[in-house]
């Protein structure tokens, strides 16, 4: 029990610190995209930005607007932070390491991502404001429809879970891990981890599916109306978000904790604090280059027309998953 | 049939359930501890300023933003029905993959006759897709 709270309050503060940095880092290779120096003054390279952001969110002032529904104005961003914050407890980052190891793991995560959408369509709803009301609307009927095919393509995971390491907990996200001692999932099933992939961009409400937020027509979409530190609670949960969908897509397809060549390196017999130390620096490394891929696409593609982003979900995506779903249960029923 | 229930009372994580009641929340300790960490930080972020920053209220500030303008109408207007429609569709194809979840679990174990059932259900629900398309219920305008 005490062992669990020390380790999650480890994961929460690392987690934290990774996802201030991340703001910096989003700011810097957009600057460094667009040739121009970015945050460069506070402190050596500009790395003290983050805190000096933090203390200037710290000392705004707290508005809500006038006829807004204060209980759910002040509830929204208190979801949003609790979720991304319980979302981090099913991330493996090591064998071992991991503050819920579940049998229902994937599920949980499932959950989680769903009951988000609570967060933003409750604050477009109560800030008593055209732009946020739209935004949240836009986002929450985004993110619903493209949980579908993240299921979807989650369900086909499961299947080579099940054919590559039988007799596991198959919904357990350290036996998917396992299950990719020999070759990662993104090999086997490129067509899921592409269509999970998308559906991340969409789950977290990232570029080129920012809706929520699109500047030119929303202002800042469902997070017009915060100011200071509850405004900045969501910007703690996007980025939280951000990096628990790298850490899922690491999980589910690329081997997770497990490095290369960990037969020839015998890296089951070391002692567990190398074990762990080589386990998270290659699920951090990992989910980095993720994020990194997230910032990238973000600041390389323009943004969607709703209707377009509805039809891709709904018209190419869903349909889609289910028939690599299929070929995936038809190809694993031959070869058994 | 037979041959699968013997499976099914062999595989000892099928039989979970069996496990004492106190020894199965064990597990569940880690959440729990992580959703309460969660809620606490949430609490201290949002009141943090509340408690720091003394506040000013003006009629102006407390006005909701709309580029500078005063406000027109209402912000709790009616909108789109194509938002209630498709929450309607995620739910019905949500239940669909909610179904394909234990079958993926125990697909090993069901064999073709998993894959041709699953094949069927798909089958019934694709009709219903197609439905919807050609309804229009996926359009947007």
């Amino acid at each position: 029990m005490l062992e669990t709270l020390i380790l999650a309050l480890i994961v929460l503060f690392v987690m934290i610190t990774l996802a201030a940095y991340t703001t910096y880092a989003e700011r810097r290779i957009c600057a460094f995209m667009q040739q121009r120096p970015g945050p460069n003054r506070v402190g050596p390279f500009g790395l003290l930005q983050p805190a000096a952001d933090g203390l200037k969110l710290l000392l705004k002032e707290n508005i809500v607007p006038a006829d807004a529904n204060k209980t759910i104005h002040f509830i929204a961003p208190v979801i949003t932070v609790m979720l991304a914050v319980s979302a981090l407890c099913i991330l493996p980052f090591a064998r071992g390491v991991q503050v819920f190891d579940a049998n229902i793991g994937i599920l949980f995560t499932l959950a989680i991502a769903s009951v988000s959408v609570y967060g933003i369509s409750m604050a477009g709803w109560a800030s008593n404001s055209k732009y946020a009301l739209l935004g949240g609307l836009r986002s929450s009927a985004q993110m619903i429809s493209y949980e579908l095919s993240m299921g979807i393509s989650i369900v086909s995971v499961i299947l080579l879970t099940n054919h590559f390491y039988p007799g596991a907990e198959y919904l357990r996200l350290t036996s998917i891990v396992e299950a990719q001692k020999d070759v990662w999932f993104i090999f086997i099933n490129p067509l899921g981890f592409f269509i999970f992939l998308v559906c991340a961009f969409a789950e977290t409400n990232r570029a080129p599916f920012d809706f929520a937020e699109a500047e030119q027509e929303l202002v800042a979409g469902f997070h017009t109306e915060y100011t200071g530190m509850k405004f900045g609670s969501f910007f703690v949960g996007e980025y939280m978000n951000l990096w628990i969908a790298s850490g899922i897509i690491t999980t589910l397809f690329v081997g997770g904790y497990r490095g290369p060549f960990e037969e020839m390196l015998g890296v089951a017999n070391w002692d567990f604090i190398k074990q762990t130390a080589w386990g998270v620096s290659w699920f951090l490394g990992k989910s980095a280059f993720f994020v990194f891929v997230f910032i990238w696409v973000r600041w390389t593609l323009p943004r969607f027309k709703y209707n377009q982003l509805m039809n891709i979900g709904w018209r190419y995506f869903l349909p889609l998953s289910i028939l690599n779903l299929m070929v995936i249960a038809l190809v694993l029923n031959l070869i058994q | 049939m037979k041959n699968y229930f013997e499976q099914y009372l062999q595989n000892p994580c099928l039989n979970y359930n069996l496990a004492p009641f106190s020894k199965r929340m064990q597990e569940y300790y880690g959440a729990f501890i992580m959703i309460a960490i969660g809620l606490g930080l949430a609490l201290i972020l949002s009141n943090l300023q509340n408690i720091l920053i003394r506040k000013r209220f003006t009629e102006r500030k407390v006005m909701p933003y709309e580029s500078g303008m005063d406000p027109v109408g209402t912000a709790r207007d009616r909108f789109s029905i194509k938002f209630y429609l498709i929450a309607m569709l995620f739910i019905l194809f949500d239940i669909e993959i909610i179904f394909m979840y234990p079958w993926a679990v125990q697909y090993k174990q069901l064999g073709i006759f998993g894959f041709i059932e699953m094949f069927s259900f798909v089958l019934i629900l694709f009709v219903g897709y197609i439905y919807v398309v050609k309804k229009g219920g996926l359009d947007w305008n």
